[in-house]
């Protein structure tokens, strides 16, 4: 019997369309659209001028405090405008805008990356270099990496947790690069294991990935300390305290951390950053993108620069489709729709998904019939039905008695919904008037 | 017989007395002392109990005006001048007169002038679809048409324009409580002086972009061209982030900047036809009548 969590989860279908395409190098594009703010967090410091030339993995925005990161220019080029440009929701956000210089060799010599199984630094230096090189968590949550692995003296750790599942349907970015770079993983998870001093890790990868965790098995040196996990197929197993309580038994309490039960998570795109950081001095600028969608011409993962259009990586990857009623960047069930393809590739994009006309809307909201589906599927164990209805009547005291504030917004609650009810929209909703009202009272 | 009904009489009347009794010393001895004139300033009070004056409910109003010494800050929007005239006679205490206000909506983007680039499936709800997503159109500042505000008002006083898509305000009914106000999550709508006829002036846009984009968004957007800015002989017309905004306590409503929005997004109401205007009306038309060497 494989392991999972025991309360709640769905299994949606996987759709794994590009489980079998290699990893492609995106062209390196014309310009690239830098937001200063792709991290959860303070955004950083803007440190270029306008006309400034700039290398490829210079800084070009310090970090802007404790909860902040750095971000270095993607490619060699001159920064043309700080100018405001949409972000995904539509908003519009401030951002570097730098042309790539087409003469400057550093842009289109790919540098060869040899294996380097030796660690050289120290665990500050580790530390400092995770920092400085504006790694953040790439799962989507984009949480600076250097916050997460700051351990207070009086926190027991005993576990490092690599998070391979990638329970979100259609996206595979994280599969093939578990593929192609493992023996960079292994190492990577080395490196955090020495930084944080402890002996044990384990990577949880879900049995839909066969091939992977056969690799990492193949791979994996024994005495190691490093454990491979396969996990049940069930969403939303990425989720960092599900993940916990599936592998570990453990579970985070309620307000707390995973640091509270002695544990760190990482993501394994976060771990191989990690690892072009400290071995290779690389810092982050480019990412895994998943480009998918059942009537793509090609759908495809890519090796995107920080700052591409997403535009481009759809041409890339065959144009849009007719018939697309909707683009998503990340997976279908926790991504948002996007409302302009302008809008650039950050840290935390993951996938883009491409949505035809039948599989785009949502059906019509009747009255809740009590069924209690979304109680059942429910991870974090909330009653959802009562939340929306309670964020309804504005009752936002109420809400918070019953632990709104818990709900990690994976949205199985509105998918299995037989009356279609818009649940997690309300639930958001309630989260923040009822954060608004803690931090008023506060 | 007798003695049955004789009986019960008595026995009902004990109890009576009784409890009569019981009453009248647990009223004594719990007595709690009230001051008589928050019952007598509640009762001048309108009752809507809507919060516009910042108290939860006109009971709780009241007791504010009777237990602060200084009521100069306090002001019932709805009941207005005359009602506070009335407190302050019965508290004997000084209030400030405030001009009546009325609310306004300060966007004019309309599904003719400010075409929709996406759909929205969510719950039919501005707070919520704000929180996610700037809205069907391109103008990330207009009204979202979900009808929060209509919502919020209890007095019936605004209704969803279903050729527009946006919200009106009908200025009878208006109390200006201010519901709508916070209710609007891009804050759209603004309580502005009601003046002797309802005559106002303003901006009807909030979309800080420059001109072009503003523009493209949404056809009557103001585009901070600052042509209403020189023209104001009051200089009651201020620009922050090619957005114009007009200063109601300066205004003097000449209707000078209404007439050089290159965009009319400047919106008068209730003005009375203009008479210069229709002398100058045929000399503008003039210009496009040009063309008749064609005809």
């Amino acid at each position: 019997m494989l392991k999972t969590f025991p309360k709640g989860g769905i299994h949606p279908p996987e759709n794994k369309l590009t489980a079998d395409t290699p990893i492609k190098k995106m062209p390196v594009p014309r310009v690239v659209y830098v937001p200063i703010s792709q991290h959860i967090g303070i955004p950083a410091e803007i440190v270029v001028e306008v006309k400034q030339k700039v290398e490829i993995g210079q800084v070009i925005a310090r970090s802007g405090g404790y909860v902040s990161s750095n971000i270095h220019a993607p490619v060699a080029g001159t920064v043309t405008k700080l100018d405001m440009i949409v972000d995904t929701t539509g908003y519009k956000k401030q951002c570097i805008v730098i042309r790539t210089d087409d003469k400057n060799e550093s842009n289109y010599q790919e540098p060869e990356f040899p294996l380097i199984p030796e660690i050289a630094m120290a665990p500050e230096e580790i530390l400092q270099r995770i920092a400085d090189f504006g790694i953040v968590g790439l799962g989507g949550a984009t949480f600076p990496a250097h916050v997460k692995l700051h351990v207070k003296a009086d926190k027991h750790l005993d576990c490092l947790i690599v998070n391979g599942v990638e329970c979100e349907p259609y996206l595979t970015a994280d599969h093939r690069l578990m593929l192609e770079k493992t023996d960079e993983i292994l190492v990577g998870i080395r490196i955090l294991m020495r930084a944080l001093h402890i002996e044990r890790a384990i990577i949880g990868i879900e049995n839909n990935k066969r091939d992977a965790i056969e690799r990492f098995r193949e791979r994996n040196p024994k005495g190691s300390g490093i454990q491979i996990a396969a996990l049940q197929v069930k969403y939303p197993q990425g989720g960092e305290k599900q993940l916990i309580r599936a592998l570990l038994g453990r579970e985070v309490p309620m307000n707390g951390l995973p640091l509270d039960v002695g544990v760190v998570v990482h993501n394994v795109g976060t771990v191989f950053a990690i690892y072009q950081a400290v071995q290779h001095n690389r810092p982050l600028m480019e990412r895994v993108v998943t480009v998918t969608g059942k009537k793509l011409e090609k759908p495809s993962n890519f090796w995107v620069k920080i700052g591409t259009p997403i535009t481009d990586l759809l041409a890339e990857a065959g144009g849009v489709p007719e018939g697309t009623r909707k683009i998503v960047s990340g997976g279908p069930m926790m991504g948002k729709a996007l409302k302009s393809t302008d809008v650039p590739v950050t840290k935390g994009t993951s996938g883009i998904l491409v949505i035809p006309d039948d599989e785009a809307s949502r059906g019509e909201p009747r009255s809740c019939i009590r069924c209690g589906e979304c109680v059942d599927v429910c991870p974090m164990g909330l009653e959802p039905h009562l939340l929306m209805n309670l964020t309804e009547k504005s009752l936002f005291e109420k809400a918070a008695r019953e632990d709104i504030l818990t709900c990690i917004e994976c949205g199985s609650c509105s998918y299995v919904c037989p009356s279609h009810r818009p649940l997690l929209d309300y639930i958001r909703f309630g989260k923040s008037i009822t954060k608004q009202l803690q931090t008023k009272s506060a | 017989m007798t003695d049955s009904i004789l009986n019960s009489v008595i026995l009902l009347t004990g109890l009576g007395i009784v409890a009569a009794l019981v009453l009248y010393v647990v009223s004594k001895k719990f007595y709690v002392y009230e001051n008589p004139l928050i019952a007598e300033v509640e009762e001048l009070l309108p009752g809507a109990n809507c919060a516009g004056c910042g108290s939860p409910g006109c009971r709780s109003f009241a007791e504010k005006l009777v237990s602060s010494d200084d009521i100069a800050n306090l002001f019932c929007p709805v009941g207005g001048n005359a009602v506070m005239k009335q407190v302050s006679a019965a508290l004997g205490k000084e209030i400030a007169e405030q001009d009546p206000t009325v609310a306004v909506v300060r966007c004019q983007g309309s599904c003719e002038v400010r075409p929709k680039t996406s759909e929205y499936q969510g719950p039919r709800s501005c707070a919520i679809s704000a929180l996610i997503y700037s809205g069907e159109t391109d103008c990330q500042y207009g009204c979202l048409g979900d009808g929060d505000c209509v919502v919020a008002c209890k007095f019936d006083a605004m209704y969803m324009d279903e050729e527009t898509g946006l919200p009106v305000v009908i200025t009878d009914k208006c109390t200006s409580c201010g519901m709508c106000v916070t209710a609007c999550p891009r804050g759209i709508i603004e309580m502005r002086p009601k003046h002797k006829r309802d005559l106002k002036i303003y901006v009807g846009c909030l979309n800080e972009e420059k001109g072009g984009i503003a523009k493209k968004a949404c056809s009557v957007a103001c585009i901070g061209c600052s042509k209403c800015l020189d023209i104001c002989p009051k200089e009651a017309i201020v620009m922050n982030n090619n957005l114009a905004y007009i200063d109601p306590a300066y205004c003097t409503l000449c209707r000078k900047c209404v007439d050089v929005c290159p965009t009319h997004s400047i919106i008068e109401t209730n003005f009375p036809p203009r008479k210069v205007k229709q002398e100058e009306v045929p000399v503008i038309k003039v210009e496009p009548v040009k063309p008749q060497p064609d005809a």
